[in-house]
């Protein structure tokens, strides 16, 4: 079994028996991985080439990513964000070099010769997929929505010379906040729409992704798009170009653009954006 | 292809973030929902993985998706989620997103898993 063990150990210690972690799979010219390219559980990025196609890969402890360390693992948001960006990272800084299917996180094998199989039975999937993703990457928009009223909560009641008492303005007031709020919201997903549609016909593909709770994100104000483009590099600019319009046309709408991302979204065959 | 450098502008009206390398590291959110959800599914032969995840993307989805938001612009990925679908959907769109209920939904899940996993082992290798 033809494990390296001296680049597999770089800051973690593999006792017992390794498993081994698989961030993405390239053509069988995958680039030398440079020792520098540190990954999951601080083990180094290596190749693993089998069916003329290359798999990048890290042997990592079981008794952090076997089985049950998996189940106990993800469960903790600490070690997920740790994970995720090492996994992350190591597909980006392929990415930058060659096509790469990226692998969704904790893809995990036995042993190399597991890791090769696979290889060998997915060998037409994956050769399709590094085909239709090269030379294309991924970007990210995301669009929010100041909702009126936000920070309204102090305002004074406005005299409206009318006899209705103190509650019957706050309704007329409440009810003309709720209406505006509804308004912009509505303007809001129309924008989105019209955005989503140019963006579309400027990219390859295009996946809908569920709007991200403030909470997580970070943002403030109604997120109302999220999605990804599969964008060929040679356009990215024109895309870039098109988003900056598309803002100033929208100014409701604040749009976010993120990218490029190796082409996650788009690895699997399924052109709804289901997940399968 | 990199604006691995880009700042972000604060004039115009798109916020641009660098993925990696630029000022901004990629948000937690952005980089869950694509490795998490995303990316090929190919079954690893440590074969829970994949039920565990598909546990953890689903609480995911139940805190990071505010599904109003989601119906409102016509995605409707959960329809044809069977596990969302029946009672998960109905219970984030009330807006009750606390951790007790999140609790609750998990050790339900946990509970579908395990019963999924014994006729899994029971009936045979399942398919990726």
């Amino acid at each position: 079994m033809p494990w390296n063990r001296a680049s597999a150990t770089a800051g973690a210690v593999v006792t017992e028996s390794p498993c081994v972690w698989v961030y993405a799979v390239a053509d069988d010219a995958a680039p030398a991985l440079t020792g520098g390219l540190i990954g999951v559980g601080g083990a180094a990025a290596r190749p693993l080439s089998a069916a003329g196609l290359t798999a990048i890969v890290g042997s990592v402890a079981e008794s952090e990513f076997g089985e049950a360390a998996l189940r106990q693992n993800l469960e903790d948001l600490d070690w997920l964000e740790r994970t995720a960006r090492a996994h992350h990272e190591v597909i980006e800084t392929v990415a930058k070099e060659r096509p790469v299917v990226p692998m969704r996180l904790a893809t995990v094998y036995s042993s190399d010769e597991a890791a090769a199989r696979m290889l060998l039975e997915r060998a037409a999937d994956l050769r399709e997929a590094l085909t239709r993703l090269a030379g294309c990457s991924e970007w990210g928009i995301k669009g929010h929505v100041a909702m009126p009223g936000d920070d309204a909560a102090g305002q004074q009641p406005e005299a409206d010379g009318s006899s209705a008492g103190p509650g019957a303005a706050y309704l007329r007031r409440r009810r003309a906040q709720l209406t505006a709020r509804q308004d912009a919201r509505q303007e809001a997903v129309v924008s989105a729409q019209a955005v989503h549609a140019e963006l579309d016909r400027l990219s390859a593909s295009a996946r809908l992704y569920p709007p991200q709770s403030p909470e997580i994100a970070g943002h403030s104000g109604s997120m109302v798009l999220n999605a990804a483009y599969l964008v060929a590099d040679d356009r990215a600019e024109e895309f870039g170009a098109a988003v900056t319009e598309l803002a100033a046309r929208h100014g409701a709408l604040q749009l976010t653009l993120t990218g490029p991302w190796p082409a996650y979204s788009f690895a699997g065959r399924n052109e709804t954006g289901d997940v399968q | 292809m990199t604006y691995g450098n880009l700042a972000t502008p604060s004039s115009g009206s798109v916020r641009r973030s660098g993925v990696a390398g630029g000022p901004q590291t990629a948000n937690l959110a952005d980089i869950l929902e694509r490795v998490l959800d995303k990316g090929l599914v190919i079954a690893g032969d440590i074969r829970v993985n994949l039920l565990d995840i598909e546990l953890l993307t689903i609480k995911l989805r139940l805190v990071i998706a505010s599904l109003d938001t989601a119906r409102q612009v016509g995605i409707n990925w959960w329809e044809s989620d069977p596990w969302l679908n029946a009672q998960a959907a109905d219970r984030a769109a009330e807006k009750s997103h606390d951790q007790q209920e999140l609790e609750e939904e998990n050790r339900q899940l946990r509970n579908r898993i395990d019963a999924l996993e014994s006729g899994e082992r029971n009936g045979g290798s399942r398919g990726d």
